[in-house]
């Protein structure tokens, strides 16, 4: 029977010759991973079950990234309690303050999430891996606690829908121009349940930033998980990262999708998601005049390389709007020694920006960044939910990199195209 | 398994945020997410709910993140069931995991009102509203999950 690329991975990691959508397996894991949020929850269940061991120390990654370096007592104390959890069992990945990133920037960079793994992790963005053509999917803590214990997941495996990419992309339109709008086109729930599958000739044209950015907020219209087609760009990012030997999937010729969805990438405009749901989209041209008092640029959403080159282009020698405060998050140590190197720092700071250490912080309305009543912020995170940045009468307006820095300079929500 | 109790209920897309605000999620202490259940939309709701209660939701609940700590809220402010017309995939794994019981039906979430008093039925999926005198009908559980639930979780249902 024909397999879509998830169901091709699904298969080979269940130990079946086929699957088909709708039925429920039991699939073996090349990664589970979790936070300071999530695995204080699942190393709780995991000691309550009485489980003594963990499947294999290599495959499991920690990552401290919403809350540190510690934003209180309590925060501390999870830290504390991953962190024993990790001296405890030798785990391999685990990554503290000083050697952390933004989890879905990190694990990509360092080689360890790579083409046709079937990965699980304790975060709902954990889908970012689909773009390196891996099954990637979020579960909450009990999940990652029974995945540590027996390197095991239970799945049901889902159907598909495919995007057929053609085109190429305009100056200062980027991933996160493509997946709001597409989630502005099929909604919230538009792929509940579902693969998001990427192919098309259009996909040459997408850096591996653009496809990290797209699997990322796959989540955010309701997908079990986003992947990409492997090629050469897949292939140049993972040489020199990724050190075992990897097998890639394609789907099937004739493979089943319940819809195929043409996106043509020369037609994306920059696209700004506006409160409460990331599918309520708009395009410049229906954007009033929108003040805004603060700009976040970072997140696992577009917190890596390109993102931060964007930003530093557009506000080169210029400085941000005078009551807006803009702040800045390279997603990992990396990006962050990468923009000192390359001299965005000096212009970030001298724009007026604030430079902060990698943490999710604002995105989830943490710290780092907190809106008071009736404060507007546009940031290139993921979700604009209700009091998802701090107050519940504060708004947030999802935009790419370069719209962000274009409304910091402007201080109100602007387009970075002349 | 039957639970019976009066209904909070609530619209579309209730998300995991607004379930359990991640300023809150410096704890794993449940009886403490449980205290901040739902205050973004509701500030009422944890004064009011009862034990057994059923919360109602529309299409597409729990979505945004994978934090268990929404499901946990829900069960510890006492809530014995949720149902949606839809559940996000994630709300939807880990509500069994953890033993919170969920069913999706359309018709009972358009039809029961806030404050109806409602009975559910897991092994047939048939859901009774008590105030209004109907019956709605949800798709029941595989066995796979039920199997699940019926161990108390999914850590408990590997150990057997």
């Amino acid at each position: 029977m024909a397999m879509t690329m998830t169901q091709k991975i699904l298969a080979a990691h269940a130990g079946l010759p086929e699957v088909k959508a709708g039925q429920l397996i039991r699939a073996k894991l090349d990664m589970v991973l979790g936070n300071d949020i999530t695995s204080p929850v699942a190393i709780n269940e995991f000691e309550k079950a009485g489980f003594t061991s963990v499947f294999d120390r290599e495959k499991i990654s920690l990552v401290m990234d919403h809350f540190v370096p510690n934003k209180d007592i309590k925060a501390a104390t999870q830290c504390k309690q991953c962190r024993t959890f990790a001296h405890r069992f030798d785990i391999e990945n685990y990554f503290d303050v000083g050697k952390m990133g933004i989890e879905h920037a990190l694990l990509p960079e360092q080689g360890l999430v790579a083409p046709g793994e079937c990965i699980i992790g304790a975060d709902s963005h954990t889908c970012t891996y689909g773009a390196l053509g891996a099954f990637s999917t979020g579960v909450g803590s009990t999940d990652m606690a029974a995945g540590m214990a027996t390197g095991e997941a239970w799945f049901k495996v889902p159907s598909a829908i495919r995007f057929n990419v053609t085109g190429e992309l305009k100056p200062y339109v980027s991933g996160k121009d493509v997946i709001l709008h597409i989630i502005g086109q099929i909604g919230v729930d538009g792929a509940l349940y579902k693969s998001m599958e990427f192919t098309g000739p259009g996909l040459k044209n997408l850096s591996m930033d653009d496809r990290l950015c797209i699997a990322n907020m796959a989540i955010e219209a309701g997908a079990k998980n986003g992947i990409f087609e492997v090629d050469e760009v897949t292939m140049a990012y993972i040489h020199n990262r990724v050190k075992r030997p990897v097998t890639t999937y394609a789907a099937d010729p004739d493979a089943v999708y319940e819809q195929t969805i043409e996106v043509n990438l020369s037609e994306i405009q920059p696209t700004v998601a506006f409160p409460h749901l990331p599918e309520n989209t708009k395009t410049f041209d229906e954007i009033g005049d929108i003040p805004i008092d603060q700009v976040v640029i970072g997140s696992c959403t577009n917190g890596r390389l390109s993102d931060m080159a964007t930003a530093a282009e557009i506000l080169r020698g210029k400085k941000i709007a005078p009551n807006v405060r803009c702040i800045i998050i390279p997603a990992t140590q990396q990006v962050w020694k990468d923009c000192v190197r390359l001299g965005y720092m000096e212009i970030f700071i001298d724009a007026g920006c604030a430079v902060s250490t990698p943490t999710c912080g604002p995105c989830l309305g943490g710290y780092m960044g907190i809106l008071a009543a009736g404060e507007r912020a546009v940031a290139t995170t993921n979700r604009n939910f209700v009091g998802r940045m701090g107050h519940v009468d504060s708004e947030v307006y999802l935009a790419s990199p370069a719209v962000a820095a274009a409304s910091a300079i402007a201080g109100k929500i602007a387009s970075p195209v002349a | 398994m039957n639970v019976k109790g009066i209904v909070h209920k609530y619209g579309d897309n209730i998300d995991t945020d607004v379930i359990i605000p991640a300023r809150y999620l410096n704890t794993a202490d449940h009886q403490e997410l449980a205290a901040h259940c739902m205050e973004d939309i509701d500030k009422e709701f944890i004064h009011k709910v009862q034990n057994g209660d059923i919360m109602v939701g529309g299409w597409n609940f729990g979505c945004g993140s994978s934090r268990e700590h929404a499901p946990i809220a829900i069960k510890a402010a006492g809530i014995s069931c949720v149902i949606a017309k839809t559940f996000a995939r994630i709300f939807y794994r880990n509500a069994i995991n953890i033993g919170l019981a969920i069913l999706e039906c359309e018709e009972a979430c358009d039809k029961i009102q806030n404050g109806d008093e409602v009975s559910v039925d897991f092994d047939s999926g048939v859901i009774r509203n008590l105030t209004r005198n109907e019956t709605y009908q949800a798709e029941p559980f595989p066995d796979f999950i039920k199997d699940i639930i019926r161990s108390g979780g999914l850590l408990n249902s590997l150990k057997k």
